[in-house]
This record gives C-alpha cells, sequence and structure tokens, in this order.
C-alpha cells in the first residue's frame, strides 16, 4: 500500500515519517518513532492505555490514523522525566503512592492526569474520578492512581477540595 | 536497619514510569508479523484450506500439513477418570470452537498479514456445536471429543461413611443452586510473543508475556520434540496475566516452529478480540450446595454437586481438572464441617478453553457456602455473624474434610474486627430507615481462607503429570559487592524485585537498593515454577531467605579470617561484618578478595561468594473477611458500593504498600466478577463478547475505596512467617457483594444465585414483586 509522508513533532522534536494511510497514530509513533511507551491494551478505544497528547488533548492514539497528526504537536510518556531521567512530580507521585503494578496502562493514565493538571481550573475529586474513569487498569483497583494525582495536584497546587460553585 | 515491613517503594518502577519498560509488543518491532487464521465456527469440518493466491514474496502461509512433526499439547493427569484430549497446534480436520487458530500468514507487517488472511480460501462443514453445560450433559448431546463420550472429561467425588446419617440428623436442611458465569481474565496487554533463530549459536529465543518462562520452554520443547538447551524462553515486562498467562497456547509452538523452519524472526502480537474469545476462559460453573445444621445452628453435613464447563480443550500444564477439583477439594474452607460429600465434573463444550483465573474456582466455592451461610442464618434464626462464629474454625493446627492441615490463622477475629468496623447495628438502623423511604441498602460479609505458597506435595496430590511447587534460589555477591538473586518466579507487576530484595538485605546486612533479582529469563535463572497460586513471596522468599543465610555465613567466615577473630563474633550490618570488639571490613572488600585476591581466603570460602537455596513449603493458609454495604436502584437493577472493607490476615507482611496494592487490585477483580463481566456465548457457538465494549471491566467510577485492616498471625508454616494474599481480594468479593445485595433485596423476598449479578438479573428477580412493606 502506498506510503505518505507526514510531519508533526513529538515531545518537541520534528518527526518526519512515511506511513500508511491507515497506520494508527499508536503504530505510527511506536513503529516509525520508536517510541514504544505508549501501549496499546485493546486497539479499539476503550481501554485509553494508547492515550497521548495531541495539541494539548487527550487522545486514543489507537483511534486516530498517523497522516491525521500532519503538523499536529504530540506529547507521549517519553517526554515527562527530565533528560537525566528524574522522573516529573506527576510521575513521582505515581512511584511514591504505588500507582502502578503491572506498568502497562501507566503510560497513558500519566498522560491523561498531565492535561488534567495543566488545565487553568483547579481539579477536585468529582472531577479527577470523571476523567480518570476513562482509562482502565486491571491490576490496582484505581484507589492508588487516584490517590498519585491527588498528591501530584497538591505538590503543584491544582487540587482544591470542592469544585468552585 | 529492618527492611522487611517497611513500605519501600518499588525498584522496578522508574523506567516504567518514563515509558521504557520492555513488553512483548516493543520487543516484536522489525520481526515479521504472524497472524492468525481463527475458526468462525465453533464446530465444523475442514473441507478445505487454500493459501490465498497470489502470496506477496516474503509472505508464508502455513497449516498443519507444514508441521508434521509437531505434536500435539496434552496435558496430563495421573487420574483414570480424566480424558486425556489433545489439542492440536494447528488442526488438520476439526475445529473445536470459534477461535481456534486454524493456519498463520506471515508477513511484513501486521496490516500485509490481516489482509492476506481475509484472502485464504477456507471452507467449513459446520456442525451443531455443544454450547454450555445443559446442553453438554443433555441425553443424547453430541461428544465434543470422541474420547469423552458423554462430555465428561474429568470427575472426582469423596463419598464418606455415615453422611447419609450425618445428613439425617440435621435439624434444618437448607439448599443453594447457583451459577456462575464465564469470565476472562483481561490482563491489559494480551499475549503475544516474538521467536527468533540465532544462526550463530542455532539457538531459538522466545520472548513471551508468560507467567511461566521455564514450563512454557518445557511444554513447547515437548510438542516440537527440541532439546530444552536449545530454546531460550523471556518473560520481558508482562502487562497482568492473572493467571492466563500460565497456560501453553498453540499459538506459541507455533511461533518457535516459524522461527526454526525459516531461520528468522517472527512476531505474534493478539488483539483484543483474539483475547476475549480465545485465549483462556473462567469460571463457568454450575453447583447445587445441600447442608445439615444441627439445632446450634452448626453445620453437620455438606454436599456439593460441581459442574464446570472447561470449553473445548484441557490447559497445560495445569489441565481443567483445576477447577472442578479445587472445588471439590477446597469448599468446606474455613468452617467446620464433619462430614463432607462431593462430586465435581469437568464438561467439554464447543468454547474457548478455561484455565485457571485468579483465585480459580474459590470465588465460586466462597460465593456457594457464604450465601449458604446467608441462607442458613435467616432459616434458623441466627444473625449472619453468629452462624458463622458457630462454624468457623477456632482451634490450630485443624484437619480440613478433604485433609489439609489449616495453620494457625484469626478467622473469627478476623470476622469480628470486619462486623465492628461495620457497626452493624448503627447500619441495621439506617437500613430500616432507608426501607422506609423506599431504599434498599443491604450488608454482606464473606469470611475465607486461601490456600497459598504451597510446594511439591500440595500439587502431587492432584495427580498432575507435571508437579510445580519448589523454588530455588541462586545468590552470588559480585566482586564490586552487588547481591545478585537468580529466581525462578517470574513477577509481572506483583514487584517482587523490590520485596525480595527487602528479604535478602535484611539477612546480609545491605541495603536492598544492592540486592538485583533477577528472573524471567531461561538463561539466566535456575528452574523454576513462575507467578502464580499466591505463591512467589513464600516460595521465592523462602529460598530466598536460605540462600541469603549461606552467603551471610560465607561472608562471616571470609570476614572473620580477614579481622583475626572468631566467625561466630562477626555481625553483617550496613554493608559492613562487624566484629564484637568494633573492628570492621566492608563486605565489598571482602567480596573483592574473595574472588582478586584468592589466595588470602580460598581456604574459608572457595573462589566465590555464590550460594543456592531451595524451599518446598507444605503450603499455608491466609485468611480473610470482607464486609460492604451497598445500595440497589430498585428502578434500574444497578448496584452501588457505599462501602467495602477487608480484614486480611497474611502473616508477616514484607512491604504493606505492595500488600494492601495485591489486596485492592484483587478486589476490584472481584467486583468485577461480582456485578460486571461476563463472556456469552450464543446458542450457535459464536462468543459475542468481542470487545471492551461488550465485556465490561470496572473503571474507577465503580471501584470504591477499599479500607484495609490487616491481622498478623505468625504461623510456623512459612520460612519468612509470610502467607501469600495475591488472590484473596477476587475470592472474597463476589460473595460479599451478592450477600449485601441479596439483604437488599430481602424484603422481596429474593436472593442472588447467579453472578455477576447485573442489573438485567436484579431486575428480573423484583420483576412483578412487592417488597413486604407494601405487600399488605
Amino acid at each position: 500500500m502506498n506510503k505518505r509522508e507526514v510531519v508533526f513533532t513529538v515531545n518537541g522534536e520534528t518527526r518526519r515519517v512515511l506511513v500508511e494511510p491507515r497506520r494508527t497514530l499508536a503504530d505510527t509513533l511506536r513503529e516509525e518513532c520508536g517510541l514504544t511507551g505508549t501501549h496499546l491494551g485493546c486497539e479499539h478505544g476503550v481501554c485509553g492505555a494508547c492515550t497521548v497528547l495531541v495539541d494539548g488533548q487527550p487522545t486514543r492514539s489507537c483511534l486516530m490514523f498517523g497522516v491525521q497528526a500532519e503538523g499536529a504537536s504530540i506529547r507521549t510518556v517519553e517526554g515527562l522525566a527530565a533528560p537525566d531521567g528524574t522522573l516529573n512530580p506527576l510521575q513521582r507521585a505515581f512511584w511514591e503512592n504505588h500507582g502502578l503494578q503491572c506498568g502497562y496502562c501507566t503510560p497513558g493514565f500519566l498522560m491523561l492526569a498531565t492535561w488534567l493538571l495543566e488545565r487553568p481550573t483547579p481539579l477536585d475529586e468529582e472531577e479527577l474520578r470523571h476523567v480518570l474513569s476513562s482509562n482502565l487498569c486491571r491490576c490496582t483497583g484505581y484507589q492508588n492512581i487516584l490517590a498519585a494525582v491527588r498528591a501530584a495536584a497538591r505538590e503543584l497546587d491544582r487540587w482544591t477540595e470542592s469544585a468552585p460553585a | 536497619m529492618n527492611w522487611v515491613g517497611r513500605r519501600l517503594p518499588r525498584t522496578e518502577d522508574p523506567p516504567l514510569l518514563r515509558g521504557e519498560g520492555r513488553y512483548v509488543p516493543d520487543i516484536a518491532l522489525g520481526a515479521r508479523a504472524v497472524r492468525f487464521l481463527r475458526s468462525p465456527v465453533a464446530s465444523g469440518r475442514i473441507v478445505s484450506l487454500r493459501a490465498p493466491a497470489g502470496l506477496p514474496p516474503g509472505a508464508l502461509f502455513v497449516t498443519a500439513a507444514d508441521m508434521p512433526e509437531a505434536r500435539g499439547i496434552r496435558p496430563a493427569l495421573r487420574r483414570f477418570e480424566y480424558r486425556a484430549v489433545e489439542q492440536p497446534i494447528l488442526p488438520r480436520e476439526r475445529v473445536h470452537f470459534m477461535g481456534q487458530p486454524i493456519a498463520l500468514i506471515a508477513a511484513e507487517s501486521a496490516e500485509l498479514a490481516e489482509d492476506l488472511l481475509e484472502q485464504v480460501e477456507l471452507e467449513i462443514e459446520a456442525e451443531d456445536p455443544v454450547v454450555g453445560l445443559e446442553a453438554a450433559l443433555a441425553p443424547g448431546a453430541p461428544a465434543v471429543h470422541a474420547l469423552a463420550p458423554n462430555n465428561v472429561i474429568v470427575e472426582g467425588a469423596i463419598r464418606p461413611d455415615g453422611f447419609a446419617d450425618a445428613m439425617a440428623g440435621a435439624v434444618h436442611v437448607v439448599e443453594f443452586a447457583f451459577r456462575s458465569r464465564r469470565q476472562n481474565a483481561t490482563p491489559l496487554e494480551g499475549r503475544g510473543g516474538v521467536a527468533e533463530y540465532d544462526r550463530a549459536t542455532g539457538r531459538l529465543r522466545l520472548a513471551a508475556s508468560c507467567q511461566m518462562p521455564h514450563m512454557l520452554r518445557s511444554g513447547i520443547c515437548e510438542v516440537l520434540g527440541l532439546p530444552e538447551a536449545d530454546l531460550q524462553v523471556v518473560a520481558p515486562d508482562v502487562g497482568g496475566g492473572f493467571g492466563q498467562k500460565m497456560s501453553l497456547f498453540p499459538e506459541y509452538p507455533a511461533l518457535v516452529w516459524l522461527a526454526r523452519r525459516y531461520r528468522g524472526r517472527f512476531a505474534w502480537i493478539e488483539d483484543r478480540y483474539e483475547n476475549l474469545i480465545a485465549s483462556a476462559h473462567s469460571r463457568d460453573q454450575k453447583h447445587i450446595l445441600r447442608a445439615g445444621f444441627n439445632a446450634q445452628g452448626q453445620m453437620v453435613a455438606l454436599e456439593a454437586d460441581i459442574l464446570a464447563d472447561i470449553g473445548a480443550f484441557s490447559c497445560y500444564p495445569t489441565t481443567c481438572a483445576v477447577e472442578p477439583l479445587m472445588a471439590l477439594a477446597e469448599y468446606p474452607g474455613p468452617y467446620k464441617i464433619p462430614s463432607y460429600s462431593v462430586r465435581a465434573r469437568g464438561v467439554l463444550t464447543h468454547s474457548c478453553p478455561a484455565a485457571p483465573y485468579r483465585g480459580v474456582s474459590r470465588p465460586v466455592i466462597t460465593f456457594g457456602i457464604e450465601r449458604l451461610m446467608d441462607r442458613a442464618a435467616a432459616a434458623i434464626g441466627l444473625d449472619p455473624v453468629e452462624i458463622r462464629r458457630r462454624n468457623l474454625h477456632d482451634v490450630f493446627p485443624a484437619k480440613s474434610p478433604t485433609g489439609f492441615t489449616l495453620d494457625e490463622g484469626s478467622y473469627i477475629e478476623a470476622l469480628d474486627e470486619a462486623a465492628r468496623h461495620l457497626d452493624i447495628p448503627a447500619f441495621r438502623e439506617a437500613q430500616a430507615e432507608a426501607r422506609r423511604g423506599g431504599r434498599l441498602l443491604g450488608l454482606g460479609l464473606a469470611v475465607f481462607n486461601e490456600r497459598t505458597g504451597y510446594g511439591t506435595p500440595a500439587f502431587a496430590a492432584r495427580s498432575m503429570e507435571i508437579v510445580p511447587g519448589y523454588e530455588v534460589v541462586d545468590i552470588a555477591m559480585t566482586p564490586t559487592g552487588e547481591v545478585e538473586a537468580r529466581i525462578g518466579a517470574s513477577p509481572h507487576g506483583q514487584g517482587l524485585r523490590t520485596t525480595l530484595a527487602q528479604i535478602i538485605a535484611d539477612r546480609l546486612g545491605i541495603d536492598p537498593l544492592a540486592v538485583r533479582i533477577i528472573h524471567g529469563d531461561t538463561d539466566r535463572t535456575p528452574y523454576g515454577w513462575g507467578t502464580f497460586a499466591s505463591r512467589s513471596l513464600v516460595v521465592g522468599g523462602g529460598a530466598c531467605q536460605i540462600a541469603a543465610d549461606r552467603l551471610a555465613a560465607k561472608l562471616r567466615r571470609g570476614a572473620a579470617r580477614l579481622l583475626q577473630c572468631g566467625e561466630e563474633e562477626v555481625v553483617l550490618r550496613d554493608g559492613l561484618a562487624v566484629t564484637g570488639a568494633g573492628a570492621s571490613i566492608p563486605l565489598r572488600e571482602v567480596a573483592r578478595i574473595v574472588h582478586q585476591r584468592s589466595e588470602l581466603l580460598a581456604d574459608e570460602v572457595g573462589f566465590n561468594l555464590a550460594e543456592s537455596g531451595s524451599y518446598d513449603p507444605p503450603g499455608t493458609f491466609s485468611n480473610a473477611c470482607h464486609g460492604c454495604i451497598v445500595e440497589v436502584e430498585r428502578e434500574t437493577g444497578a448496584v452501588r458500593i457505599l462501602r467495602y472493607l477487608v480484614v486480611e490476615d497474611a502473616g508477616r507482611i514484607i512491604n504493606p504498600m505492595i500488600a494492601d496494592g495485591q489486596v485492592r487490585g484483587g478486589v476490584a477483580q472481584g467486583i468485577a466478577n461480582a456485578l460486571l463481566e461476563e463472556i456469552h456465548y450464543a446458542p450457535d457457538g459464536n462468543c459475542l463478547s468481542a470487545t471492551l465494549a461488550d465485556y465490561i471491566p470496572p473503571t474507577c467510577a465503580e471501584i470504591p475505596e477499599i479500607e484495609i485492616h490487616h491481622l498478623e498471625t505468625i504461623s510456623s508454616a512459612t520460612l519468612t512467617g509470610a502467607k501469600g494474599l495475591g488472590e484473596g481480594g477476587t475470592i472474597g468479593a463476589p460473595a460479599a457483594l451478592c450477600n449485601a445485595i441479596s439483604d437488599a433485596l430481602a424484603p422481596f423476598g429474593v436472593d442472588i444465585a447467579e453472578f455477576p449479578a447485573t442489573p438485567p438479573r436484579i431486575l428480573a428477580l423484583i420483576r412483578g414483586r412487592r417488597a413486604v412493606w407494601e405487600a399488605a
């Protein structure tokens, strides 16, 4: 099948790749860019393991084609830590709160929570549960994932005990 | 410094958090992609199977005819009632379940392989399938396999003398017949493997998303007739298993065969559809219970008839007997039951084979006995807590009717603790108040014990041809002073790199960060049984302790020579060997001298700091009581969990953070089992649960906060004092929740006898019925 050239940035770096038009963004990131931190759990948009940020929005990269990312700015889990590997506050909170077991769903949750913590409005419990309920984790029972995002939100001064009226 | 008992953050985590984990699909990049042609029907005869016209260069089409040397998978049980049904790698003549692999395509990309799959010419003459337990056991039902004419593949029974008299002496007889529906363990990463032929050495390497690398190697070599030395199996990062990744699936030998035959590198990464319909299912069971109680509410006799739909083939290595015979052996659980009579049958149907899933049959038997206890309490006029108190074991060690030794536990204490935290009297008032407002609240309890950490004798008693159980740990200190421990267990999320390092660090007086746990690689670890059955921390941990103690003795011997003192004067702490007189030497210095100045120490310690430890315990029983409060919405049948708590006794807790994580994750899967997840088959044997929109794992919106309270009974049954707890959460939740739902529905005179208790099932139960307060 014919391949097309696509240009986008991933974690600030320009990527020029050749992909079949039917190749998903997830596969494009993994196979053409070698960024295997983005995982595929269902390939039909339910589990959220493949969540990345596309132009600032959390996106199921299994439901988007690579060619649709032309000109987009993409962020993946590989862009979260400092270049020397130092974890950012959200990653550290997942570590300290045991927010992962097998680690397969973790990149998707991290990217979803990254979006949540970067929004202008502070985060409260209801919004936290509502948004994180879009991704599946099979190991943790979620409690520690919620605790981790709460802890990171507090550290980043993004947490509020109740929703603004 | 004591490391055991501390909430040490896991050493596993930083790479996983940076997206630097290495799972099988990450290793697969650049390999030729393999896709399997799967049977579109549940039962049928293959009439013709032809390659796509114009297979492009480099693409391969493989059927059973191409691999005549491959044997089928032959799980074996040394029991005369077991029918040794064999599963072909690829079938020649017949298909037995929808989704069974029939042929494969290998191509440059997965997309291309899938295009080519659609062009395969397959003609199957479909036959009437046997779908479901009732159809399989109906008189005149067709046989799924000729080896088992009545579709019973395995049967076990215990008929003790005096049972009829015991039952006849009962004052109250309580019956409970119920159905547990089919599930899929659904690890978030599906199955998959990358097989590679190394032309330089002639060896094969398989990286597989598996729980038992050595077992997988043995199984593949048996099927393909390969020497085990020529195959390396690696379990890299594994995205969850929960039992589903224990078994030998036909796809793995096929992959290794391909790599060997074509001297190349091939990857099969299953998609979610394949995982849901064709990996392994579980818990498709039907039980009929009958229990006799005396006037005091003590059970005097229990009779159980157990049926398990095991699908179309037996699983390797455990065999499909694992569900029915575990239910048979462990039904009495934590209760004193003087007389127990049971029959259990595994039944063949044209559906996906069943295999272990976290807890195996224990979520089902715990549902059975705990629902039965609530029914009995109502019939006898006892409180649910009181009837359990009267029946739980309270003197240890106790003997179960099927011959298990129950080591010391806290069965009654856990129950009382749960009841206290739930404040049942206050709840009953709230419940009455809610009922007056038309709201349905309910409280449910589930008490159980969990057999964990069992070694060879326990598995040998199951008459398995392949008997797991022991663990061997090879430990060594390097010349720079780190400790490497090579283990046969194969963690995939359980945090063993951290917990085993905590155990070893305490024995050697070193920092856990100086310990490297090496696992999941048959080239680098001793033969072992992988991670399943809540065993790794108990059995692998015990072996680590033994190995570390031997290494400690060697280090003390060397240090004593260097410090010119008696060996008994040397203590290891803070990375040093220290004498009572205050002299000390760093352990890394001892290690350097052993390896590089061996003329100084060879007489005392030899030429290395390597030791080995093995451990094969009889097994130990953890115990727990789960308690919950739910609200059932009368209009929709929806269940909301208002409170969920676990009182857990798993002996000594090595790392409380990890232990709690196991309990919470287990409860979440138990909640899914109780309320949500169900694999559906159409009457024609078509699996209808093909996406995660049809098969519904819970999200964080459905899983409440789970309170955990620990009791720590240290029994002598394990070396470290730790008992296993990986499965307990999953075991207790269906019973606790369905008891709570039944309590909520009590005013309608109905209770739960089928799970998951989905909204349609709950609505069907109360449809047309009035609550007691409305009946007048």
